[in-house]
């Protein structure tokens, strides 16, 4: 992206000036070098967002920003709750993505010896991964909408889990709002055997441990420690979020013709936010969202069972469990009032500062945690929300650090078998069901997640924690 | 030239799929192909039975994307890999019908082998067209995966 159209607001902050329809400038938060490496298309997508009826002081961007579908992936907007709109752009076809993290009292060194091979052959084993898996729950209709009402909640009442994990889920669980009866029945059926399961891409199941405290006083209030062993999976509402995507591109679609929505891109379609089929797509969005909280929930109780299989005193507790493509209606402050909005984030997390009422009582000192996924061979962060993140971009961060290389590229480049054996040189044991899969997720297909993660932390939003690194990684 | 072609284009974080033919309904087939191939190995699958693929569009483009996503609605509810395809497009501007099928075997993860989950067919670099020189047509779009 050609920095010199960009105002300069601070070393981490540029602004995209108002052109043309839009009604709110964009704001990009980077550094001069990451900003200079994102694609112009990323311009462009800041720009139609910002078109958007009801959209509210900017359109953002995240550090880590890239070229998406309708909003760019690191995409952020805020939308006016009676003038706004709610897009499937700003949410997408993986609703919920999300990341969970979960400590355990095991340390660095307990998993030397064949250890470290045993939990990643038994996490291999219990964790329904790739293309075409399924899990071990089968569900019917109405078991399905007990799902998509109950959340994690539902999963922990069937007893996948603890009532302690809750507390540290987003919404404790459990969205409100969500409507099965506006989830189709094709989106229904095919979650049938899929709760419980991984997926492929770039969804992972990763053993890691706190290579680097980096704030003393936040690790001890998430109760982290040097060479401790965390568990980290990266996975959403798997195909009844697809679907519910797909069947509400085509509905919104109509919508903004019916309600005459200038959008600049199809992939933007919307709906306003009071009307029938904003309200539709609001429901099912968050039965989805609970979908994921459910998924991630079994998830966690399979990852207990594994962990114990190997290491019977071992305890396993929820960390953190955060959401990336989501829509949610919080408050924020607008001009000094306190007012309701309907914030996107695709491809981004929340970053919410000390004090909100969303964040676990244990964590409201310092904010909520905001977990950064990097590769299978660098390392991830921990961060916490800041009260600055929360004022300038609606409490929201990147989640990740974003491909650099195409998926054929990397295949071109990449053996799956050579990243397998180069990571086990480092001691990082990889268990996949596709080779293809490992050559196409290959860490040097991806950004610098320290570099991203650098102008999350300068830009204000959110603060670092912890860095971890990877021990074993399974992959779909 | 026979039949369909089906080709991949590069994307940053997904993958382009494009199909080609001497008419619409092979351009249609050959995208559907392409897409499969990104999901699954389809040397050797067999086209043993068949399901029904139905859906309307407004314009030929969405149609498209409609067809794919039918058909990753189709293999995940009879969890199949499909290696052949079929098409039949009526109609006109503001209302076109597809009807087609998909052919191919129960999944089985001892024999076939998975690659990719694509998660949806999207309208990034949705392009229908007939292509100069060639005069085949030419269909695309971005598949999330």
């Amino acid at each position: 992206m050609k920095i010199q159209d960009l105002k300069k607001v601070s070393d981490y902050q540029w602004e995209v000036p108002r052109t043309g329809d839009m009604t709110v400038p964009g704001e990009i938060f980077s550094s001069a070098q990451l900003v200079q490496e994102m694609d112009e298309k990323v311009k462009e997508q800041v720009s139609n967002v910002a078109c958007l009826p009801g959209i509210i002081k900017a359109s953002l961007a995240m550090p880590d920003a890239h070229w998406g579908y309708g909003f760019p992936i690191g995409g952020v907007g805020a939308f006016d709750s009676e003038k706004g709109v709610v897009c499937m752009g700003g949410v997408g076809f993986d609703i919920s993505c999300g990341v969970r993290t979960l400590r355990t009292t095991l340390m660095k060194d307990d998993l030397r010896g064949n250890k470290l091979e045993q939990l990643a052959d038994a996490l291999f084993r219990d964790i329904p991964a790739g293309l075409g898996s399924t899990g071990e729950i089968r569900l019917n209709l109405e078991q399905i909408d007990e799902v998509l009402l109950g959340g994690a909640i539902w999963a922990v009442e069937k007893g996948y889990g603890t009532k302690e994990d809750l507390k540290f889920v987003e919404e404790e669980g459990r969205i409100d709002g969500a409507d099965p009866s506006k989830v189709s029945m094709d989106a229904k059926k095919r979650q049938y055997q899929q709760v419980g399961t991984l997926g492929s891409g770039n969804h992972y199941l990763e053993v890691q441990y706190v290579d680097e405290i980096l704030d003393e006083q936040g690790a001890n209030v998430y109760c982290l420690k040097k060479d401790q062993v965390v568990i980290s999976l990266h996975c959403g509402s798997r195909a009844l979020g697809h679907q519910i995507g797909t069947d509400y591109l085509k509905g919104l679609g109509q919508a903004v013709k019916k309600y005459n929505i200038n959008i600049r891109d199809r992939e933007l379609a919307c709906a306003p936010v009071t009307s029938e089929e904003g309200i539709s797509y609001f429901a099912a969005m968050n039965a989805g969202v609970n979908c994921a909280l459910a998924n991630r929930q079994v998830l966690t109780h399979l990852v207990r069972g594994a962990v114990e299989s190997v290491f019977k005193d071992a305890k396993v507790e929820t960390l953190y469990d955060i959401s990336h493509n989501t829509c949610k209606l919080e408050e924020h402050d607008v001009d000094g009032k306190r007012t309701k909005l309907y914030v996107h984030r695709k491809g981004a997390t929340r970053a919410l500062g000390p004090g909100r009422a969303e964040v676990p009582e244990r964590y409201k000192d310092i904010g909520q945690p905001v977990l950064i996924g990097g590769t299978m061979g660098t390392c991830s962060y921990i961060l916490c929300g800041t009260e600055f993140g929360t004022k300038v971009a609606w409490g929201s961060a990147c989640h990740g650090a974003g491909r650099n290389m195409s998926r054929t590229e990397a295949t071109k480049k990449f053996w799956g078998e050579d990243v397998v054996k180069r990571l086990a040189q480092r001691h990082i044991l990889i268990r996949a069901h596709s080779k293809k899969g490992i050559a196409e997720e290959a860490p040097d297909a991806y950004k610098d997640v320290t570099q991203v993660v650098d102008a999350v932390d300068k830009a204000g939003l959110a603060k670092k924690i912890a860095l971890v690194r990877p021990m074993a990684c399974v992959k779909g | 030239m026979k039949g369909p072609i089906s080709e991949n284009f590069e994307h940053k974080a997904d993958i382009g799929v494009r199909g080609k033919g001497k008419t619409i309904e092979d351009a249609f087939v050959g995208g559907a192909l392409s897409m499969m191939g990104v999901m699954f190995e389809l040397k050797g699958v067999k086209a043993q039975r068949s399901v029904d693929i139905e859906c309307t569009a407004d314009d030929l483009a969405a149609l498209f994307v409609e067809w794919l996503n039918r058909i990753l609605c189709q293999r995940d509810l009879e969890t199949m890999v499909f290696s052949k395809f079929e098409a039949e497009i009526s109609g006109k501007d503001g209302n076109f019908i597809l009807k087609g099928k998909a052919w191919g075997e129960g999944y089985d993860p001892s024999r076939h082998v998975p690659k990719i989950e694509v998660k949806a067919a999207t309208y990034s670099q949705l392009k229908f067209f007939k292509e100069e020189g060639t005069g085949l047509y030419v269909v695309q779009c971005i598949v999330d995966v």
